[in-house]
């Protein structure tokens, strides 16, 4: 079986205060985490306030990009074309949802290398996503 | 405080109609409010309390309902965690009923079908929406994620995981109101079409109209009642989510809602006798039960084989009215009808077929929401007494 990746249509992610930043480095091809300057970690999704800590010392920092899949669905039916959702674990180690594009889609597995890329949304930002290495 | 021994359960009904047409939002609770007071012998001038989750019409809680029904209630709640809801509800109300709050609650779910896969457009003030639905979640695939780990990890197969539906199948062919009363085989499970790999149609849950009713009274009132008393004797809930992006998935928040319920009931994996486990799809049964504590992490895969689940034949009956898989999942919440079974399995009026023998102590547990991103969790315990 093969599963080719097809382009799909992005709605434009409606964005939250404090959103801008994240999307805004996407649009630019930069994986932003944001990082706790208290507790020393980053988390995802971005929050103002720190998940772990609770501190509102958090900022954006540029990330690699690197990581490997941390698990996957290949889902068939739900729209026009096939696509691979999945968590991307990071090198930082934080895990993120995603989607795996750019490579026939039965050919992801766990534990797979991948590196961020960008695809467009609708009249949006970028959206990160991940390619096999 | 504890609500061991101070709340029972006294009435229970189920809609038995699966397609629904003809009829409000508010006329289907309200039926399945007055079925399961005619059951427990009460009378809607007897509620003092009422629960409802966001299936219920309106958007205030439960007030659209209370003047529908002409109640005057001195407690409610409306916690909304999915089709774990009605598990939660059902604690909410024994909490309230063993401090003092109200003495007759009365819970409805109740609904219309709707499509499940569709991607839908979330409220935007939800801080993870920007971050998740660029990506096309959908029921199904966030339920696959946790699969597709739990085999990446466990060595967990298909052919296991179908076996949850295959046993459900078996329970449905004897329950006449089953949405799918046809026993299946594995085969027949992991040759139907892939969703969203791995998981396949046969592993997902029916969807339907329908609905039902839970009646939760004091000690005092359950002693006036002719009918067969089940004493909530433990409750547990806990939310999991996506943990900052320390993300694991290969387990629910069964973890710490089980152990909870179970430490209040002061009873063991091992003592329960029928378990109805929120099966919205397969993996959901095989990861909760192990999470329960019935088998080790990992291991729900093998715990789930040639028939382990199903009643007469397995160590653990489950879902005996057929369950999500096969019964019905109305409004995509069902939650309320695994209270309901093991109600049924308790008073000995499950189908002749698929009653447990000496069935005393039986566990419920729902899982609400999406299993690798936020869901909710909720288990009871209960005693025939």
């Amino acid at each position: 079986m093969t599963t080719p990746y097809q382009d799909r249509k992005i709605p434009a992610p409606k964005l939250n205060y404090g959103d801008e930043p994240y999307f805004d480095a996407a649009t630019q091809g930069k994986l932003m985490l944001k990082y706790c300057n208290d507790c020393k970690q980053y988390h995802h999704y971005p929050r103002a306030l720190c998940p772990f800590c609770f501190s509102d010392k958090t900022e954006f920092k540029e990330v690699k990009g690197s990581g490997t899949v941390y698990s996957y669905s290949i889902t068939r039916t739900s729209g026009p074309v096939p696509y691979a959702i999945a968590y991307v674990t990071l090198d930082e180690g934080i895990t993120m949802l995603t989607n795996i594009v750019d490579c026939d889609l039965d050919t992801i597995r766990c534990g797979q290398k991948v590196a961020v890329t960008f695809k467009p949304s609708e009249d949006g930002p970028a959206i990160p996503m991940f390619k096999l290495v | 405080m504890s609500i061991k021994g101070k709340a029972y359960i006294a009435g229970i009904f189920e809609h038995p109609a699966r397609k629904i047409a003809n009829m409000s939002l508010a006329q289907l609770h309200a039926e399945c409010a007055k079925g399961a007071l005619e059951d427990a012998g009460l009378t809607i001038h007897d509620v003092d309390g009422y629960y409802c989750s966001t299936d219920a019409p309106g958007s205030l809680g439960g007030i659209n309902m209370i003047d529908y029904m002409g109640l005057t209630v001195k407690h409610s709640d409306s916690t909304n965690t999915g089709g774990s809801s009605y598990l939660y509800l059902v604690a909410h109300a024994a909490e309230a009923i063993a401090a003092g709050k109200c003495s007759v609650a009365l819970i409805t779910c109740a609904g219309f079908g709707r499509p499940g896969t569709i991607v839908r457009d979330l409220d935007t003030a939800i801080p993870d929406t920007p971050f998740e639905m660029p990506y096309g979640p959908v029921t199904v695939n966030l339920y696959a994620l946790a699969a597709m780990r739990h085999m990446y990890e466990f060595g967990t197969t298909s052919e296991q995981l179908a076996w949850v539906k295959v046993s459900a199948s078996h329970h449905a062919q004897h329950n006449p109101n089953a949405y799918l009363k046809k026993v299946v085989t594995v085969e027949d499970v992991v040759n139907s079409p892939l969703i969203a790999d791995p998981l396949h149609r046969m592993d997902c849950c029916v969807v339907t109209d329908g609905g039902g009713a839970v009646i939760v009274v004091s000690p005092e009132i359950a002693k006036t009642l002719k009918r067969p008393a089940v004493k909530l004797i433990g409750a547990g809930e806990s939310p999991k989510g996506q943990m900052g992006g320390k993300i694991d998935i290969t387990y629910t928040g069964a973890v710490r809602s089980g152990p909870i319920a179970f430490a209040e009931a002061g009873v063991k994996p091992s003592d329960i006798k029928y378990a109805s486990i929120y099966d919205s799809f397969t993996i959901t049964v095989v990861m909760t039960l192990e999470d329960l504590g019935f088998c080790k992490k990992g291991e729900g895969g093998k715990f789930v084989m040639d028939g382990n689940l199903i009643s007469g034949v397995g160590k653990l009956p489950f879902n005996t009215d057929g369950g999500g898989m096969c019964n019905n999942h109305p409004v995509n919440r069902g939650g309320i009808t695994k209270i309901i079974e093991a109600v049924r399995q308790l008073r000995g009026e499950a189908h002749p077929l698929v009653q447990v023998k000496n069935c005393d102590i039986a566990l419920a547990h729902g899982t609400g929401g999406s299993l690798s991103t936020r869901h909710g969790s909720a288990t009871l315990i209960m005693e025939r007494e």
